[in-house]
């Protein structure tokens, strides 16, 4: 039996000379003896290896289009059995990479294997560092979610910025003046096509010239000459597992990798950064042209580095190597601690990144929703979502006067910066804020001597009209009908109804009226049918049919008010339909109406009526103050996820 | 001797690197490949659905001439991340006799899955696949065995008759595993 094995390793030996080949890979002399210093290549080229097998894998659930990327991409993180973990151990593995990268050339650059006569070498090295990040690069669009997208637009936009032949090769880049389909198949060709195919070449390259020249042993030799199998192979294969640890520690903690809410050229990312890795370039851009600091500088460096093995020729020249290389490693560190802290402590970025989360939990939720994904893409899905768009349409166009439980609907605006004039008391602001002066001058990082006119005030913001948290509810219902409610900021306290026949009409109830006031919440409320509400007012029949006598007869709300029947001599705003839909829709669209407030209107903008506001826009507010809008079951995967 | 014993050593101490290099090399060659098993065989996971009625058309629109036209068949569609609301999915043979009785016809060759053709021409009409030439009566079932590679006949679909009555036609319909002899669902 061995000895057919043995003929027939012979026979293929005879015909491929493969024992030759792989004696010549395995047996590689290294003067001194294996190092751990030397396993800087080995772990790249296992890292590339990790690339291509996982890149591939991926490629098979990727399809690059504007509606099917981030779509497909959610497939595989979402839906597909270990999608999220291959996905992740892509993406933590180019960014090892570039470490190992950094570490490769500083090790080559420290014992100067770069000198003669392995200059070439050294030069194919620097290639593989530029094809590496060229991968990462191509590689952050390819999700085509909001960070890749914006990201990626700056990058490509610094490309313009190269002489007499920018904004051509800008266009041959992006596949046309927009991004769109032939962006991404474009990116992607490049990304899983060109770039790996030239990276396995010149890594071929890279090699053969390391055997054709031989390890550039570091002196002084601590032992006798080894082998590269097994010695520096089992070095080798230790430090590439405990990159690969390091990688699964990032892959399993993050679950995967990020995924942000679907590109929108609409929806302006304020959040948008590069990759950790090119954080430096991004900084140094705040601070020179584009011209400069992405093509002149860089490519600079770049020209110094290749000359290297010739400067390394002079005396000094192999110091002054390692001190450049040492001097732009810690440049670049500051760059990207700076870029960093700057982020840290910018309120703007911090909220824009909360607001980012946000979309993106949401756009994850509402893609693994029964509805599913329309053929339009995943990006529909976030603009017509009445919690997304409802709650900023709110912040923007209502709360100048409402709040949402207290807040703007996006869960800021507590606060509100007023101008302190000439005459104003501090004591009057004070007041009126529901604040002490300190507080105030707390906020407003003030000292009490600074405190002159021109200066701006942080305040508790004062609303001027309702806060629409649960608008239509019973809950809110019941709090209106209290006169001390009804006439606080929270109802109409900071309006003219807070001296309306209403409110003096509840002026007369006491407690022993609660229960009948309940009644009358209940019926009104059943009439807004909230989604969120639908069971109770289901097995409530009784009481609301008892809530509806109330209001007809036993307190003659119809007096005023217009209820279940046409009345044309109501003064007050229409209870039919209360809160329902068309209602509030109509409410938005024309609060001056006579159906609603009438001439009696305190302030309160038509935005259908003068254009303020679209149909659909009213709508999201609409669907968001009623709540009506895609909630995932409790402990469902889309919870689960993150 | 001594030198001997040394070489031993030397030889041993060898032996335990070449089996951990070679050890720890592979696990670190095979872990992505293991670790991209799951997403190859994702695909297994899923399954098709089970035959769904589906409202094909109006009795009044399927003539009582007995001959066989080809319509569409319109549902619901999951397709990976997109979820289609109404796609076509399919296409059926439906034929309708002048005693009412209608019957059902899977447009696809049991052969090898190519799209069956209804043919007018020649001595009788028939149905004939235009890839491998099988050939099928009016009713499905094989006409010529010799040429005929297909193992089966077209496959048949129910037609509900309660709808029938009420005027439309609702069809069973369902993919079968091709070149069996058998009738065997996709699943």
């Amino acid at each position: 039996m061995k000895d057919k094995i043995n003929n027939a390793l012979k026979w293929l030996d005879d015909r491929t000379g493969w024992q030759g080949l792989l004696k010549e890979a395995l047996y590689e002399k290294i003067p001194g003896g294996s190092r751990w210093r030397y396993i800087w290549g080995s772990t790249l080229t296992f890292a590339f290896f990790i690339q291509l097998v996982t890149g591939v894998i991926l490629w098979m659930a990727y399809s690059p289009s504007s509606q099917t990327a981030w779509e497909s991409v959610y497939f595989i993180q979402h839906e597909m059995w270990g999608g999220w973990f291959l996905r992740g151990i892509h993406h933590y593995t180019a960014q090892a990479m570039v470490i190992l990268l950094v570490l490769h050339t500083m090790q080559v650059v420290i014992d100067g294997a770069y000198k003669a006569p392995r200059e070439v070498n050294f030069w194919f090295g620097i290639i593989l560092m530029g094809l590496v990040m060229g991968l990462g690069l191509t590689g952050y669009l390819l999700p085509w979610d909001q960070k890749g997208y914006w990201a990626t637009k700056v990058a490509t936009n610094l490309v313009a910025a190269v002489p007499f032949v920018g904004p051509e090769l800008q266009k041959v880049l992006i596949g046309g003046t927009e991004y769109g389909h032939q962006t991404l198949t474009r990116f992607f060709a490049i990304h899983a096509g060109v770039l790996p195919a030239l990276t396995i070449m010149f890594i071929i390259g890279h090699v053969y010239l390391f055997r054709r020249h031989g390890i550039h042993a570091k002196e002084p030799l601590n032992g006798e000459e080894e082998d590269f199998w097994p010695e520096q192979i089992l070095k080798d294969a230790v430090a590439c597992l405990a990159v690969l640890a390091a990688i699964l520690f990032f892959v399993i903690w993050h679950h995967g990798a990020p995924l942000s809410a679907p590109a929108d050229p609409s929806d302006q990312f304020s959040a948008a950064r590069p990759e950790w890795y090119y954080l430096f370039l991004f900084q140094l851009l705040k601070y020179t042209s584009a011209f400069w600091g992405a093509i002149v500088i860089p490519g600079v460096l770049m020209l110094v580095i290749c000359l290297m093995p010739f400067i390394g020729r002079w005396k000094l020249g192999h110091r002054f190597n390692i001190g450049l290389l040492v001097v732009l490693l810690l440049g670049s560190l500051l760059l990207t601690w700076v870029a960093m802290q700057e982020d840290k402590n910018s309120h703007h970025h911090q909220h824009a990144l909360l607001d980012s989360q946000e979309k993106a939990a949401r756009a994850i939720v509402l893609a693994g929703a029964p509805a599913g994904i329309p053929s339009s893409g995943a990006v529909s899905l976030l603009q017509k979502d009445p919690l997304i768009q409802g709650s900023r349409l709110f912040a923007k166009h209502c709360a100048s006067c409402h709040r949402y439980d207290g807040h703007d609907g996006t869960g800021h605006g507590k606060m509100a910066k007023i101008l302190y004039r000439e005459g104003d008391s501090i004591d009057v602001i004070a007041e009126k804020h529901g604040m002490t002066i300190d507080e105030i001058l707390k906020e407003s990082h003030l000292t009490r001597e600074q405190l002159e006119p021109g200066k701006q005030l942080t305040v508790n913001f004062v609303p001027t009209a309702a806060d629409l948290a649960g608008f239509a509810s019973r809950p809110w219902l019941e709090k209106l009908l209290n006169y001390k409610n009804y006439t606080s900021p929270e109802f109409f306290g900071n309006t003219e109804f807070s001296n309306s026949k209403m409110a003096k009409f509840l002026k007369d109830f006491d407690e022993s009226d609660a229960e009948d006031l309940a009644k009358v919440a209940a019926a009104i409320s059943a009439q807004a049918k909230l989604p969120y509400q639908a069971e109770m007012d289901e097995k409530d029949q009784e009481l609301i049919e008892e809530g509806d006598e109330l209001i007809v007869d036993g307190f003659d709300c119809i007096d005023c008010h217009q209820y279940l029947e046409p009345d044309d001599e109501a003064t007050a705003p229409d209870l039919t339909g209360y809160g329902s839909k068309e209602w509030l829709t109509g409410i938005i669209a024309d609060p001056a109406h006579d159906r609603f407030y009438g001439k009696k209107n305190d302030r309160m903008p038509s935005f259908g009526k003068d254009d303020k506001l679209t149909d659909q826009e009213i709508s999201l507010i609409v669907d968001w103050l009623r709540q009506d809008y895609y909630v995932p079951p409790e402990g469902s995967q889309a919870h689960a996820g993150h | 001797m001594l030198e001997e014993k040394l070489n031993t050593e030397t030889t041993n101490r060898r032996g335990v690197i070449k089996l951990w290099a070679g050890l720890l090399g592979a696990i670190a060659g095979v872990f992505p490949v293991l670790a991209s098993l799951p997403m190859i065989f994702d695909p297994l996971r899923k399954k098709a659905e089970k035959g769904k009625w589906v409202r094909i058309a109006s009795l009044d629109a399927v003539p009582d001439d007995g001959v066989p036209r080809i319509y569409p068949v319109l549902a619901e569609r999951v397709d990976a991340w997109n979820k289609f609301p109404s796609v076509r999915i399919g296409a059926v043979f439906l034929r309708r006799s002048q005693d009412g009785e209608v019957s059902a016809l899977n447009v696809s060759c049991p052969h090898l899955g190519c799209a069956v053709d209804y043919k007018e021409s020649g001595e009788k009409p028939e149905f004939s696949c235009p890839c491998h030439n099988s050939q099928f009566e009016l009713d499905g079932g094989i006409k010529n065995p010799k040429t005929t590679q297909s193992p089966r006949g077209m496959d048949t679909l129910e037609v509900d008759p309660e709808k029938l009555k009420k005027g439309e036609v609702w069809v069973n319909f369902q993919n079968f595993q091709p070149n069996k002899k058998e009738k065997i669902a996709v699943t």
